[in-house]
């Protein structure tokens, strides 16, 4: 544990926070937004109550970046009605929640369905391997960080010759959504923190158009508290000298230029499409499809239900909380119908998603 | 019946299969005085003072884990049930629901510390069930106690007494147990895995009672772990509970393993851990009786109540402070 302890220093933390003082003083009367776009900052800032730490005039606001909160339920319907046709489906245990336009995983469980739970993707090859006659469907979601484990799986797939595990895919990447953010001349983002693990993959040099085409402060920063207010630290830095360019803050773990391995495995593997984000609407090529010649290992086309948009209430306005336009409780569907425990956008269904944080400490959630 | 027998539905059925199972496999196992005669009933003398009931079932996966097995959370479990509720633990019921096809190794493993968790904890089984279920309809074995207990005359446990500037203790490393056991579920095969700290802590509450009503209110953090066992506490009450993250108690495996599934500890069981809200003059004086004995030497004061109604905080090492809710549902290993 001393790796991580070393991150998470009291004496270290108070130091910066005051080092964010001053910035936030530097600032003057100027009030800057910005985003953690990856959902495990979400994670680690509602973790360590680190907007506590923040000068007032700084807000931190959530991006997409939870791939299982921006799942569109079109996707969830799909993985069920797979798994009424006999099949057992493998997930990363957080799809579980995620509501489908009919019901969520947990629900389809608790109704017979066979859906089981890996810590690795590479346990449903082992469980399809154990039961050779039942067919296998992995859920194949997560941005760039698990689209490569995800790519060496269906290779693998394909070497060991298994004839009963297929993907279903809705593998997304990170920058198409950040251009259709950065694209609303509403944003109201000043820098963008930018995702960790994501990053090792892509490389920083993939946040260059964000800084200079459309002068957004970038900093790639780690998970660990100390990391995070580091990486914000760099941005108001960006922001009080009126630059904007990308700092890489996570250099233990991400080049610039990223995993190359990785992205081949990835390029081989998938091809990008078109893909529907909850809250987001469909951004154009921000998913990762099985290339030409895997698509037998496509569950959509193994089992001919392709994978259609689903319907969101209309009313959700988790785009606008994305995009830092307005807070959680200015939607109308804030609190009634959408709390915790049945939630209809992203902000809602991540349980430090935006609107779930918001309603959480309003004192409504909780229990 | 030899070591590699397994259970039939025959020894569910009555006959003479039935009774050699349970005299000599279950009776002479955890058999006591009063069960000696294969009642199904016991009939017991009842102590003065009022008496503390409590009743659990017991489903866990896998039956064996690091730090021990159904049988003894079976008996821990009731066992700190009673105690909790201000009571000497006394006696146990015990029903065993086996499917057809346990091995009689692991039965006798089960019911081997059933009987000496009830000696540890001085409690007497007094009365038992078994019932055999066809194969597929019951995961290996399913075990319920009942536990009765006498209460303790100088305890008034209450959550209504809970106060401003009262303190938090709890006795020893959050999430053991439920760490243990999902890798052991998973099949994690680690060099420094994480141990269940199934054990008993009513001897821990016979200590906190010599201070009468300056122990206000005590429960122990099993399902739900302490998040869920404080939250409940407070929940419609006028106060509420700020943690230290810098004085949680966690284990370096259990911890090792949080870390790495993305969980929170404060959402884990334990099976051997009880928390006390206590008056602050007392504190020290609970700890340090906790402290002397070995299910307590880990006992730490972890926070304090604050005037903040119904609401658990924790002051985190960053210097942050966060709301410690309860989780919605199963605790699901994370993809981010």
């Amino acid at each position: 544990m001393r790796y991580v302890d070393g991150f998470r220093l009291p004496g270290a933390a108070k130091a910066l926070t005051q080092e964010l003082a001053r910035l936030g003083d530097a600032l003057g009367p100027r009030r800057v937004k910005l985003m953690e776009v990856c959902g495990s900052h979400t994670m680690a800032i509602a973790r360590y109550g680190l907007k506590d730490l923040l000068p007032a005039n700084v807000r931190l606001v959530s991006g997409p970046g939870c791939p299982v909160c921006v799942t569109d339920p079109g996707y969830v319907d799909a993985a069920l009605a797979l798994a009424e046709r006999g099949a057992a489906l493998a997930t990363f245990g957080d799809m579980l929640r995620v509501p489908g336009s009919r019901g969520s995983l947990a629900d389809a469980r608790a109704a017979g369905a066979d859906v089981r739970v890996f810590y690795s993707p590479v346990q449903a090859l082992e469980w399809a391997e154990a039961e050779p006659d039942q067919a296998w469907v992995v859920l194949a979601v997560g941005f760039e960080t698990t689209a490569a484990p995800l790519a060496a799986l269906a290779l693998e797939i394909r070497r060991r010759g298994l004839g009963n595990v297929t993907l279903l895919t809705a593998t997304k990447t990170v920058p198409p959504a950040l251009d259709a953010l950065v694209a609303d001349p509403a944003l109201a983002i000043d820098g963008f923190l930018c995702p960790a693990h994501v990053s090792a993959i892509i490389g920083a040099r993939a946040y260059l158009p964000y800084a200079e085409e459309h002068g957004r402060a970038c900093v790639v920063a780690g998970f660990e508290p100390l990391d995070v207010l580091y990486g914000v630290k760099g941005l108001l830095e960006q922001l009080v000298a009126g630059v904007a360019r990308v700092d890489n803050q996570y250099e233990r773990v991400v080049r610039w230029e990223g995993n190359p391995a990785a992205q081949r495995a990835i390029a081989r593997v998938f091809v990008p499409v078109d893909a529907p984000w909850r809250g987001l609407g469909v951004v154009p090529a921000s998913g990762l499809a099985l290339g030409p010649g895997l698509a037998d290992l496509d569950a959509s086309v193994r089992f001919e239900r392709p994978v259609t948009a689903g319907r969101v209430n209309p009313a959700c306005r988790c785009g606008d909380v994305l995009k830092g336009v307005i807070e959680p409780a200015e939607c109308r569907l804030f609190g009634a119908p959408c709390v915790p425990e049945r939630p209809l956008g992203p902000c809602m269904v991540s349980s430090e998603g935006s609107c779930a944080a918001a309603w959480r400490y309003s004192g409504r959630g909780a229990r | 019946m030899s070591q590699d027998d397994r259970i039939t539905m025959a020894h569910g059925g009555g006959g003479r299969a039935s009774r050699q199972l349970i005299e000599e496999e279950i009776a002479r196992r955890v058999g006591g005085t009063a069960l000696r005669g294969l009642p199904d009933a016991a009939t017991l003398v009842a102590p003065s003072g009022g008496l503390v009931f409590s009743t659990d079932s017991f489903v866990v996966q896998p039956l064996e884990f690091p730090g021990g097995n159904i049988g003894h959370l079976a008996v821990h479990g009731t066992v700190n049930d009673v105690a909790v509720a201000g009571g000497r633990p006394l006696w146990l019921s015990l029903g065993l629901i086996l499917e057809e096809g346990l091995p009689l190794a692991v039965l006798r493993r089960v019911l081997d510390a059933v009987a000496g968790a009830a000696r540890a904890c001085d409690v007497e089984i007094v009365t038992g069930d078994t019932k055999v279920v066809p194969r597929g309809q019951c995961d290996g074995m399913y075990v319920n106690t009942a536990g009765v207990g006498a209460a303790l005359p100088t305890l008034a446990l209450d959550p209504r007494s809970v106060t401003v500037g009262d303190r938090v203790l709890v006795s020893g490393s959050l999430g053991d147990h439920g760490m243990a056991v999902m890798c052991a579920r998973e099949g994690f095969e680690l060099a420094n895995a994480p141990r269940s700290d199934t054990g008993p802590v009513h001897r821990l509450v016979a200590a906190a009672a010599a201070f009468g009503h300056g122990v206000r209110f005590m429960r122990d953090p099993t399902r739900g772990g302490l998040a869920a066992v404080l939250d409940e506490t407070v929940e419609g009450l006028a106060v509420g509970v700020r943690l230290e993250e810098a004085h949680l108690p966690r284990s370096g495996p259990a911890r090792a393993v949080a870390e790495l599934l993305g969980v929170d500890l404060l959402h884990v069981a334990c099976e051997g851990r009880v928390v006390a809200f206590c008056a602050p003059e007392v504190a020290p004086e609970v700890l340090r009786a906790w402290r002397a004995l070995p299910e307590g030497h880990g006992a730490v004061d972890i926070g304090a109540v604050v005037a903040e109604p119904g609401r658990v905080t924790l002051a985190t090492l960053a210097g942050g402070r966060r709301v410690v809710d309860v989780p919605v549902g199963e605790l699901l290993p994370r993809i981010c």
